[in-house]
């Protein structure tokens, strides 16, 4: 036991819990094979420290005393309800007996190891989506069922049975606990690479709601997508973090401060963060000097030729262009189109641009994606077509659920009836 | 000649059920499985987890998908059956990924359930 730090226990024990909390229980589920178990184990563990650090002093490992106090408590809640329950008597002798961690043994690549086990636990595919999303941000961030629910703007009641729905599954179906192996990463990794983008994008760009950002959600994700580097530094999951990093560089120009929406060409670029730039730029080149270059990289590299060019007249069209062609290919999708269709229109012109969107239009697959229609009302607007681009403004005033995104398209509609 | 019975039931239905009918018909279905063994006709029966417990299984381009659910295309027709023992999920997933028609067609993966732990204790 030491005495010697110069915080108080009580100090010391808040700040582990912030820091540490999600690494003992991570750890405790491999040693208790339960989520709801080892929950209830870590709350335990950090009872009991409040109660015995402040008389006996803090230990030497607080870490790995956390994780065997919290496993001894657990197989005493076991025992106590064998009473009712016979089987769990067995469950707690066979915890017992089984991988009994001297606090000394707890060394930090297991924890390490642990974390990413929760991570692809959470994230497994046998889970639906929303299900992945609220436990990865339960169990792998420590989020509370409410903060998750007010994030995705739905009831707490919602997110709470979708975790308990999830866990019962994970029990149910025996998913394992545990990282995949080398053939099976790539699919894998894919799913909890979507999990974390989806958190993001949900901070940054929300799909509805109040706000165009919601920063809580998009820190988030960004400090899970540094998890999955140190851990993992795949190719995708380098070019992942790289594109969350480049994106929210620009989030302090991308609102005013009344919280309306900013565009990309009109962003004072002296607010860009330039340490996530630089950040965000390095970890690309990582993720390009592997030779895998997938969809998050390419994204990420479009990302960084926006925050190259010192101004929007600058910026190097051709080159984005040529990227939408190549992310065209490796992930293609109607959105990814669209976008593309907006570049070619900065590169070549308005109407180049515009026969692009109308075409995908035409095809059906857009028509109820407000930013297909707002992009096209901005070119039809830039043709001088204002009765055309006025109606385009409707039909994505229409469509939008975000109240910034509203306020935009209204102020467009308003400038074009004073305009002719 | 075998023949494959599939039970089909609606289980917001068997959800509803207070226990103590759930716990009558565990009993019926043991009794009447215990009949059809004695008579030589049955050579297994097995409860499955509910569909929220299903995995979807396809191989394409020889990638392995899975995929949570029952989400065989409505063009797909069952065509036959395999139970398997596995460790856990990942590996009942690994081993559907081998079955050839994984290629063609899709596996739905489905936990069995064992009756006696669903049965509250007498």
């Amino acid at each position: 036991m030491s005495h010697g730090d110069a915080a108080g226990p009580r100090e010391r024990i808040d700040r582990l819990y912030r820091a540490e909390s999600r690494r003992v229980l991570a750890t405790l589920i491999r040693l208790l094979g339960d989520f709801d178990l080892a929950e209830e184990a870590l709350q335990d563990a950090f009872t009991a420290a409040v109660e015995q650090w402040p008389r006996d002093g803090v230990p030497a490992n607080p870490r790995a005393w956390l994780i065997s106090t919290g496993r001894f408590k657990a197989i005493d809640r076991l025992r106590r309800r064998a009473r009712f329950d016979a089987m769990l008597g067995e469950l707690a002798a066979r915890l017992d007996q089984h991988s009994a961690p001297d606090p000394a043994d707890v060394d930090d690549h297991d924890l390490e190891d642990d974390r990413l086990r929760l991570v692809f636990t959470c994230c497994h595919p046998a889970l639906p989506p929303d299900a992945q999303v609220a436990m990865t941000l339960r169990e792998v961030c420590g989020l509370t069922t409410e903060e998750i629910a007010g994030a995705f703007l739905t009831g707490a009641p919602t997110v709470a049975q979708r975790i308990v729905r999830a866990k019962a599954k994970i029990r149910a179906a025996r998913i394992p606990y545990e990282v995949p192996p080398r053939q099976e990463l790539a699919g894998r990794l894919d799913t909890v690479l979507r999990v974390v983008y989806l958190v993001f994008t949900q901070g940054y760009a929300p799909a509805s709601g109040e706000s165009v950002v919601r920063a809580d959600l998009a820190e988030e994700a960004i400090r899970l997508g540094r998890l999955l580097v140190e851990l993992l530094p795949e190719p995708e999951a380098l070019g992942l973090l790289a594109l969350m990093l480049l994106q929210d560089s620009r989030r302090a120009a991308r609102t005013t401060t009344a919280g309306d929406l900013v565009l990309l060409a009109d962003q004072d670029r002296s607010r860009w963060d330039r340490r996530r730039i630089a950040e965000g730029t390095a970890l690309l080149e990582r993720a390009v000097a592997s030779g895998q270059v997938g969809p998050y990289a390419l994204q990420a590299a479009i990302a960084a030729a926006h925050a190259a060019a010192p101004t929007a007249a600058a910026t190097d069209w051709d080159r984005i262009v040529g990227l939408y062609d190549l992310l065209a290919r490796a992930d293609p999708s109607p959105v990814v189109e669209l976008n593309r269709a907006v570049a070619v229109a900065m590169r070549d012109g308005p109407a180049a641009g515009l026969a692009l969107i109308e075409a995908i239009l035409e095809r059906g697959q857009l028509d109820g994606y407000h930013l297909a229609h707002a992009a096209r009302a901005d070119l039809l607007r830039r043709l001088g077509r204002t009765a055309d681009a006025r109606a385009a403004y409707r039909r994505a005033l229409e469509l939008t659920r975000q109240e910034p995104e509203r306020r935009f398209l209204e102020r467009r509609l308003r400038e074009l009836a004073a305009g002719g | 000649m075998q023949y494959l019975c599939l039970i089909y039931a609606d289980e917001a239905r068997l959800n509803a059920m207070p226990q103590h009918e759930v716990d009558a018909l565990i009993d019926e279905t043991n009794a009447s499985n215990e009949e059809l063994r004695a008579s030589g006709h049955l050579l297994l029966a097995q409860a499955l987890e509910q569909v929220d417990g299903a995995v979807t299984v396809r191989v394409r381009d020889g990638r392995l998908s899975a995929t949570t659910g029952p989400f065989a295309e409505t063009t797909e027709q069952l065509g036959g059956f395999l139970l398997v023992e596995a460790r856990d999920l990942n590996e009942a997933i690994r081993i559907a990924g081998r079955i050839p028609s994984a290629r063609i067609g899709s596996v739905e993966v489905r936990p069995v359930i064992d009756l006696a732990r669903e049965r509250s204790p007498r």
